[in-house]
């Protein structure tokens, strides 16, 4: 077997309405694909696996190339030796889970197949369903079956196509655990496609945003996702609040800077790359604002508030609330508790409280 | 040989020949991108509205002593291939290609495209995927094709009329038996002959029917 090596990415492609135009590479590593439906997240992993062949462009695996435009060379889905999971398991429904598992290890010794199979359904602990049929079995133990059918492969690079976005969160991390486990042990580039900041947030140590059939964002979910590249993937990063404001003065030494809302209302806000007179757009997260109805005192939080509630609303879990601060008007997120001991209703004067630190800039 | 006899031999090589040939064909329209495959789809439903005289006229003329078929055909074996069993069994898988044909056109369409691609991401190649894993699943909508045309071939009257006239042995058929012996008042050995075809066509779609039901994997 020929050791896994990095994933090289280069290609341009025809989607619906606009070009995919991306570039990038993936080491040894768990790198995940983030971006709303339709940006070309799914349209990367077909060309990889071989479903669909770009117009242009080069894929290579360890040096083995998949696709060159220029060469014309493009290597069969067969061939390939990259494992692919969809959100649909899509085992064989004529098959028992175990003849579904041993399949892609055809021309191999059937000792050796039988016991990578036992290891496999053991390693996903599914061994007790080795003979039912995939309609016998729960949505949670088909993904399983169909993870363990594409890793027995030993597949040279992994793509998952938000493969447990339809298991209850405790599944999720149990089979995430797992996939994570073989990847450590095999070191082979996986990519993982997903739309769920919270996942995006939580599986890698890199990220790379698709907008609009391009990268736009590459590096660590968390200074990705905490600065981001435009309005839509702020909304998509938890950023409710994107406000326009000028910077008015630096403090360097300070490490803060003042803006200037409109209806002279001031923020501090940190430090960033900026001069004194420019328009930036500041992000701002509703669950990072708290709420306080009498003028706190004592607090390190350096930027304090007044407004008034417009409008509280229920919402799954929380609560949110329309805060009017002069001409700016604040989404803030709070729970039924609070709403409730503070009578956060229509017409309440407020105290909002942001931190410094809880305050991004919208990069560009 | 009998007309029955005769009657199912003719079916059961025209539904081994449709199998074979309508196999490939159905899958080329199930899985063409081509933009022009309504046209082939029309042509292979043509033997469901055309007058079976009609298909027989113009095969007489290709399959005939004069047509370029029949002529390559005596040239080959020395006798013709109309009036003949051979010429009945062309006629026949003509007549027949769209009960074999549609019916399996559906089932390998049916087949979740996903499954398809799964089988070739786990390095299964375009054969092996056909044999595990697409035919399996196409298998009760492909028998229900081989069990109407044979019993399309074994109720068919104008074409087997037109194109093999009524030589007994060779080209008299069940149906032609009974037709013939209904024109010389011979009710009793029609009447005979019109029950026997009668049973082993409701037979048939028996099975046809209860293949639908058969389709283990999804009640387990």
């Amino acid at each position: 077997m020929s050791a896994p090596g990095v994933l090289k990415f280069d290609v341009e492609l025809a989607l619906g309405g606009f070009p995919l135009r991306c570039a990038f590479q993936v080491e040894r590593e768990v790198v995940v694909l983030f971006g709303a439906s339709g940006a070309g997240k799914t349209s990367i992993l077909e060309s990889i696996a071989g479903f669909r062949r770009p117009e242009r462009g080069h894929i290579e695996i360890g040096g083995r190339v998949l696709f060159d435009a220029a060469s014309g060379q493009f290597v069969p889905v067969h061939l390939r030796r990259v494992g692919y999971l969809s959100q649909q398991p899509a085992l064989f429904p004529h098959m028992t889970v175990e003849q579904n598992i041993a399949y892609g290890l055809h021309g191999m010794a059937s000792t050796e197949r039988e016991e990578r199979v036992r290891a496999m359904m053991e390693r996903f602990q599914i061994s007790a369903l080795a003979d039912r049929r995939p309609a016998a079995i729960s949505g949670g133990e088909q993904q399983r079956a169909a993870l363990a059918r594409a890793l027995v492969c030993e597949p040279e690079a992994l793509l998952l196509d938000e493969p447990l976005s339809a298991l209850d969160l405790r599944l999720k991390t149990v089979l995430l655990e797992l996939l994570f486990e073989w990847q450590r042990e095999r070191e082979v580039p996986m990519l993982y496609v997903t739309h769920d900041q919270q996942e995006a947030y939580s599986l890698a140590r890199r990220l790379l945003v698709v907008e609009h059939g391009q990268i736009t964002a590459d590096g660590d979910p968390r200074q990705v996702l905490d600065a981001p590249a435009s309005r839509e993937q702020a909304a998509r990063a938890g950023f409710e609040n994107l406000i326009e404001a000028e910077i008015e003065e630096r403090h360097a030494e300070l490490g803060t800077m003042t803006c200037r809302l409109r209806h002279d209302l001031r923020l501090e806000t940190p430090l960033a790359e900026k001069q004194a007179g420019d328009v930036v757009t500041l992000a701002l997260r509703a669950g990072d604002i708290m709420v306080a109805t009498e003028l706190p005192k004592g607090l390190s939080a350096r930027n304090i508030v007044p407004g008034v509630v417009e409008a509280a609303e229920d919402r799954a879990g929380m609560v949110e609330l329309m805060v009017r601060c002069g001409e700016t008007t604040l989404k803030v997120h709070v729970t039924r508790g609070a709403r409730q001991s503070l009578t956060l209703e229509a017409g309440r004067a407020v105290w909002l409280v942001i931190k410094t630190q809880s305050i991004r800039y919208l990069r560009g | 040989m009998t007309p029955l006899l005769l009657s199912l031999k003719l079916a059961l090589v025209t539904s081994l020949v449709l199998l074979t040939l309508g196999l490939p064909l159905a899958w080329w329209l199930a899985f063409t991108r081509f933009r022009l495959r309504f046209l082939a789809e029309a042509v292979v439903a043509l033997p469901i509205v055309l007058p079976p005289t009609v298909l027989g006229f113009y095969l007489l003329v290709v399959l005939g002593s004069q047509g370029w078929l029949g002529q390559a055909w005596q040239r080959m074996t020395g006798h013709t291939l109309a009036f003949s069993f051979e010429g009945l069994v062309v006629g026949s898988v003509i007549y027949s290609l769209p009960f074999a044909v549609q019916p399996f056109t559906a089932a390998l369409s049916g087949v979740d495209r996903r499954l398809l691609e799964a089988s070739a991401s786990l390095g299964a190649g375009a054969w092996r995927t056909f044999l595990r894993v697409t035919l399996p699943l196409a298998m009760p909508g492909i028998l229900t094709g081989v069990a109407l045309s044979f019993a399309h071939t074994l109720g068919e009257f104008g074409v087997v009329l037109m194109l093999g006239g009524n030589i007994p042995g060779r080209t008299q058929t069940a149906s032609i038996a009974i037709f013939d012996n209904v024109q010389m008042l011979d009710y009793t050995t029609a009447g005979r002959q019109s029950l026997t075809l009668m049973a082993i066509s409701f037979a048939l779609l028996v099975l046809i029917y209860g293949l639908d039901r058969g389709r283990s994997w999804r009640m387990r």
